[in-house]
């Protein structure tokens, strides 16, 4: 099975705007899901669902939403522009659809990693001096780390996956802004793609269940293993 | 000189103690539930007083008038916990060397690791070693931080006979090699007998004597004292 350039240009470029997507999301995600693991705060459940949003909403909402905020004329994208950083219809502006619509998927994954380590080796830190930061990468961090690499496999194949509100926002750029499913979706819409359609969507079923896959043995082995402790 | 002076709340559970032990190595002895466990997590600021005042030499680690409560990280104890707490992903080296200080010498860490006889298990995680083993390495890690005193809950609780006894004899050793002020929470009366020089006993959260080793001693080996045979 061999890609013509144009499926090769979009494979590229699909792994290129998931993979910047999820490493900008990683941070916030893993703040976020720290706050919800380990803190009691008011609003906490408001909080909780404006993070989950993206998976919740229409990708298409999503979407415009990022295009009302991050496009030429959005409260965000005129500053970008002013600043030459525009993002609206570029490949980091995929990348920022991407990332936000794997957000959600990194926040639960690292939340129940969070919330799976014992409490009580934190603590014991704390009275060796340990502060918050060291606890955090020391303990509680590398005790999360399958969760984390689990976390970091579906939501890289959800970003990889992203279609509708990376083509809201970005429109179909070749180079730019068509990712694989966008290609695929253009190619299943002109006569005479479906040879192409089907490289493609073998392409990302084999994406997708790697993903899968490493997502399930990361689970399941973290599973055992608490099941043995 | 141990100051406890607090009242500490957990659910229906109400904890009041006002005790003053000038002992280098203090017991805190009673029934389980009786509040032990909680008065040391006070101690090492894992639990919040209401209202009260903790010190240790001179050194105030909770003063509610006085609004101090000093960060858990910032007391200075050395800590081994029932269930010793080991991190699981580190080396026995690295979970000793993790509350070291900065200027602590390889000397410190030598010392130690001899005296308790950790070289050989320095390579393994705690899923490789014993109970017996985890307890030493958890001892070891207390001492390693250098502490103004160490903490010790119930350090050899479920552990079989011959474990019990072999970290019972490197407690023994610390309490001879090291001029360290000791809290150690029990329920055992041997164990109370072998490591401290005074004991406060506790009931239902209220200490209800604060008596010599040898008073206690004494009690615990007549039959006719079964108040002392704590049911753990």
């Amino acid at each position: 099975m061999l890609l013509d350039h144009a499926e090769t240009v979009a494979l590229a470029l699909s792994f290129k705007v998931s993979l910047v997507g999820v490493a900008c999301s990683l941070p916030v995600a893993i703040g976020c899901a720290w706050l919800l693991a380990r803190k009691r705060f008011f609003g906490k459940p408001l909080f909780e669902g404006l993070l989950l949003l993206p998976l919740i909403l229409p990708p298409v909402v999503t979407g415009y939403i990022l295009l009302i905020v991050f496009g030429h004329h959005g409260a965000i994208g005129r500053w970008l522009d002013a600043a030459g950083l525009s993002i609206a219809f570029r490949w980091t502006g995929a990348a920022l659809a991407a990332a936000v619509m794997a957000f959600p998927l990194l926040v639960v994954a690292l939340r129940n990693a969070f919330e799976s380590v014992d409490h009580r080796l934190e603590n014991a830190a704390a009275t060796m001096g340990a502060g918050a930061w060291r606890i955090f990468f020391s303990v509680t961090l590398p005790l999360s780390l399958r969760g984390l690499v689990a976390g970091l496999a579906l939501a890289f194949a959800r970003a990889f996956g992203e279609f509708g509100a990376t083509i809201t926002f970005v429109s179909s750029i070749p180079g730019q802004t068509r990712t694989l499913p966008i290609a695929l979706y253009e190619l299943i819409s002109t006569p005479g793609g479906e040879g192409g359609a089907l490289r493609l969507t073998l392409v990302a079923v084999i994406v997708a269940l790697l993903a899968g896959v490493i997502a399930a043995l990361m689970l399941l082995r973290g599973g055992t293993r608490e099941a043995e402790a | 000189m141990i100051e406890l002076e607090f009242a500490l709340q957990r659910g229906e559970f109400s904890l009041e103690l006002q005790l003053a032990s000038p002992a280098r190595a203090l017991a805190l002895f009673g029934p389980s539930g009786c509040g032990k466990t909680s008065t040391l997590l006070a101690i090492a600021g894992l639990l919040r007083p209401e209202h009260g005042r903790i010190s240790i030499n001179e050194h105030v680690l909770f003063d509610s008038r006085a609004g101090v409560d000093v960060a858990t990280a910032r007391r200075d104890l050395g800590v081994v916990f029932q269930d010793a707490r080991l991190f699981p992903h580190l080396t026995a080296r690295e979970n000793l060397r993790y509350g070291m200080p900065r200027n602590a010498t390889a000397r410190a860490f030598g010392d130690v690791v001899q005296l308790l006889q950790l070289s050989t298990l320095l390579k393994r995680r705690p899923g490789q070693l014993s109970g017996g083993q985890i307890r030493r390495i958890a001892i070891g890690r207390a001492l390693l931080r250098q502490p103004r005193a160490l903490l010790l809950d119930e350090p050899l609780a479920n552990l079989h006979r011959e474990a019990r006894e072999e970290v019972l004899e490197h407690l023994r050793g610390l309490k001879r090699e090291f001029a360290l002020t000791t809290i150690l929470v029990s329920h055992q009366p041997d164990e109370v007998i072998a490591l401290a020089d005074q004991v406060a006993r506790i009931e239902d959260g209220r200490l209800v004597a604060l008596e010599g080793i040898e008073t206690f001693g004494a009690a615990a080996k007549s039959l006719d004292a079964p108040h002392l045979h704590a049911a753990g």
